[in-house]
């Protein structure tokens, strides 16, 4: 399906397509439209409740109230889980709001307890007025779209970041680990974009390997290898500093930085090479061996690029969209078949034949996705 | 919009340059007449086209790139299609040019290439492609089963043999011979990428120094014991032991073999380091052999026929009971033979000091059950080899006929 989008050029800046604000409020809400055009989204951890199911094109604010226990996310998906809105990391008794611009056509809402899988979906149709775009136009609303994606996560790897570094402040070594793999979750995502500012990646996420004679080693893997070897993170409050003012830095430029639709491209089939080179072997998270969180971030991150730029693809190749469609269900069922409750099994729990069939279907997918700059930049 | 460019082409050398170094043999793609044409010289191509697949009695090259596939799709027309796929860049790599159409560097900047580019400027170096298909394919995921030869009847067990399944048997083979092996490299390197998401390499095998001659205008080889091996080879010029012992023929089996072979593959370690401690005399004991000139302990050149009934002054026989040579020969099978084909290995050490090598023993025959498999039992139960030697893998494989022309592909006579 194509998705013909009613925006003014003007309107592609970053700022006011979304925007998330929490009210912080504990009350239940039922699922209505409010008198003040908020669509309202009574969320537990069974039920997603969204007040309207139809849509005048154009601006919609939902506003998000969570009723359950767990933790949950709330998503607007265009065709191929394309996000077109999200907020995330909805705390039990909080609302959040986010604002989505949405032109006509079908989209899917989800609310996801726990953060994970594909959530609890409904349908969403949005009808109105639209002119068509040209292609130069789909291009940058491939590219906004995908910025719209970067803020969400930026927004809550600064959250995860700061819970996790409290705890490794406050010497709280188990909630440390419980929150290690889940703050790196948001950075894996966005890691092609971290890595355009080349001297600040190596300070967040160098292995201890990579660092130079005589330069400190700082950044999440010597937290972990404290964590997870030596068991006392007592001499860690410094790199946790740092580790929480660098990650400010790098979301602070990210919300500025120029992609260009061949960088997106670029970064969804780097991320991929992260997940080939770097967790199918186990060498990412050595020491806490939560391999497979990276990976899936590093593949829910791929397809969010794909998916930004799936417009102008469909457009330009139809059938290489059909194949990366399949080729991306392939790998995200070969990576859940090694869940464990709301997270993944340890990298060593897993067999040398799992990893092979971990392996085959990066590669499958990597190929595709390896052609999707050329399509991009023709 | 095509732009492939013959690597040789590319970087000036005429094709006349090469041939005056052989003897004038012109590469064609006519292939009315056994034997196929084959190079002239080491850099040449060999025709990709053919009734038999080339790389089988093309006289051996140099290095080998033997790799085994699973297929991991389940979908049989994608399976199809890669086969179609695979003969097209065969067809043009085995010719000296790039895999794909646009090449190694013809293409978009923003695209990878669809070449990978480290035979750039490398001439076709004799490279063949052989492929073959293992039994595990016609299980029931392809519907295959009533088309699977009864002489790919899985090899039975042999004593002594200690097989590691990860480097064993495979879904489909593809041997890459060249005389450079880095040609022979990047011929299953880019194959692979191909197959991303429809194969999965389940493992892959170098070797190098062509323990076999399989024409006669080639010496004799040594293995890394230091012996000449398969002196009594099958060879191209043996036109008549050729159709009987090597090509299937209409009536052995499905028809779709016709015109093609089996091969056995077998990974052997030797123990390397007992065996440089071994006196000369047991080992030519062992082998039957005169380490030198490789002729029979009975003979004195390597081609005489061995004396197997000849004793020495002390009453046994001169070639022992349990030599090597006595065990292998074709009159202890009645007759039977292979086109042996095989590849010197060393994959580095093994962590105890001691070289991880062997030889990658792979024989072309009509049949196994009547060739393969008798020889080897008899082997694995006698050869004083035994001492020395682990069989460490195994492979069987049908290599169906020739690809005829640019329409036609591998396994097409399977698959149609």
């Amino acid at each position: 399906m194509r998705t013909p989008i009613v925006l003014a050029a003007a309107a592609l800046t970053l700022a006011g397509l979304t925007a998330c604000s929490s009210t912080g409020s504990g009350t239940t809400t039922e699922a209505t439209a409010a008198g003040d055009g908020k669509i309202t989204v009574a969320a537990t951890d069974t039920e997603c409740k969204v007040a309207k199911s139809d849509l005048a094109a154009g601006t919609s604010t939902f506003s998000i109230t969570n009723n359950g226990s767990k933790v949950t996310e709330f998503y607007v998906y265009a065709t191929g889980d394309r996000v077109m809105g999200e907020v995330e990391n909805i705390v039990p008794g909080l609302t959040r709001e986010v604002v989505v611009e949405l032109p006509a056509g079908v989209y899917e809402t989800a609310c996801k307890p726990g953060m994970t899988g594909k959530g609890i979906r409904g349908p969403l149709k949005v009808s109105g007025e639209h002119k068509p775009l040209t292609g130069d136009a789909k291009l940058a609303e491939a590219v906004a779209s995908y910025k719209r994606y970067i803020k969400s996560q930026s927004d809550t790897l600064l959250d995860k970041t700061k819970e996790f570094t409290e705890a490794v402040k406050a010497g709280d070594v188990a909630k440390a680990k419980e929150l290690y793999p889940v703050a790196r979750t948001y950075w894996e995502r966005i890691e092609p974009v971290a890595e355009v500012f080349g001297d600040l990646d190596p300070a967040i996420d160098a292995r201890e390997n990579d660092v130079p004679d005589g330069e400190e080693w700082t950044g999440f893997h010597r937290i972990e290898k404290d964590l997870w070897v030596k068991k006392d993170v007592g001499g860690d409050g410094p790199i946790a500093d740092k580790l929480m003012t660098d990650v400010n830095t790098i979301v602070t430029k990210a919300a500025t930085v120029d992609l260009s639709p061949v960088q997106l491209a670029n970064g969804a089939k780097g991320l991929l090479d992260e997940v080939a080179t770097g967790k199918i072997t186990g060498e990412e998270d050595r020491y806490s061996h939560t391999d497979l969180w990276d990976f899936d971030a590093n593949l829910q991150g791929s397809k969010a690029a794909v998916q930004a730029l799936r417009p102008v693809l469909e457009e330009r190749d139809a059938e290489l969209v059909k194949t990366l469609d399949a080729k991306f269900a392939d790998a995200e069922n070969a990576l859940a078949a090694h869940r464990s409750g709301d997270g993944w099994k340890l990298h060593t729990d897993l067999s040398k034949d799992d990893l092979r069939a971990l392996s085959d279907a990066i590669n499958a997918l990597a190929e595709p996705i390896s052609k999707v700059a050329s399509v991009v930049a023709r | 919009m095509s732009k492939g460019i013959s690597r040789r082409r590319l970087f000036g050398l005429g094709a006349a340059s090469v041939a005056a170094v052989g003897a004038g043999a012109v590469v064609t793609r006519s292939f009315a007449e056994e034997p196929v044409a084959h190079a002239a010289s080491a850099s040449d191509p060999v025709s990709f086209y053919g009734p038999h697949q080339a790389g089988v009695t093309t006289p051996a090259q140099d290095r080998l790139h033997f790799v085994a596939f699973d297929v991991i799709t389940k979908n049989k027309a994608d399976l199809v299609e890669l086969l179609q796929e695979w003969t097209a860049a065969a067809a043009r790599m085995t010719q000296g040019k790039d895999a794909g159409t646009f090449g190694a560097v013809g293409g978009a900047p923003e695209a990878p290439p669809d070449d990978t580019g480290e035979a750039l400027g490398l001439p076709a170096s004799g490279l063949t492609l052989t492929v073959g298909f293992g039994p595990s394919l016609f299980d029931e995921r392809f519907g295959l089963g009533d088309r699977r030869p009864p002489a790919l009847a899985d090899l039975p067990a042999f004593p002594g043999e200690d097989l590691q399944p990860e480097i064993s048997g495979g879904d489909i083979c593809v041997q890459a011979c060249a005389h450079d092996p880095q040609v022979a490299v990047h011929a299953i390197r880019n194959l692979a990428r191909i197959g991303f998401g429809k194969v999965s390499v389940r493992y892959s095998q170098l070797g190098f120094g062509r323990t076999s001659s399989t024409s006669r205008a080639q010496a004799t080889p040594r293995n890394l014991m230091g012996f000449k091996d398969g002196t009594n080879n099958l060879k191209l010029e043996d036109t008549a032991m050729l159709r009987d012992h090597l090509w299937a023929a209409p009536g052995d089996g499905p028809a779709w073999m016709d015109g093609g072979t089996y091969l056995v593959t077998r990974k052997i370690r030797m123990h390397i380091e007992t065996w440089d401690r071994a006196p000369l005399a047991e080992q030519e004991a062992i082998f039957g052999r005169d380490k030198g000139k490789g002729a029979p302990l009975t003979g004195h050149g390597e081609f005489d026929a061995p004396d197997f009934a000849k004793k020495g002054p002390d009453g046994t026989p001169v070639i022992a009971g349990n030599a090597h040579v006595r065990l292998a020969h074709p009159d202890a099978h009645g007759g039977a033979r292979l086109l042996r084909r095989g590849y010197n290995f060393v994959d580095g050490s093994d962590g105890l000091g001691r070289l991880d090598a062997g030889l990658f023993f792979m024989a072309y025959q009509r049949d196994p059950r009547k060739q393969f498999v008798p020889i080897q039992r008899m082997l694995s139960q006698k050869d004083a080899l035994n001492e020395y030697i682990k069989h460490v893998s195994s492979g069987l494989f049908a290599c169906p006929p020739g690809v005829t022309d640019g329409g036609d592909y591998w396994g097409r006579t399977l698959f149609a």
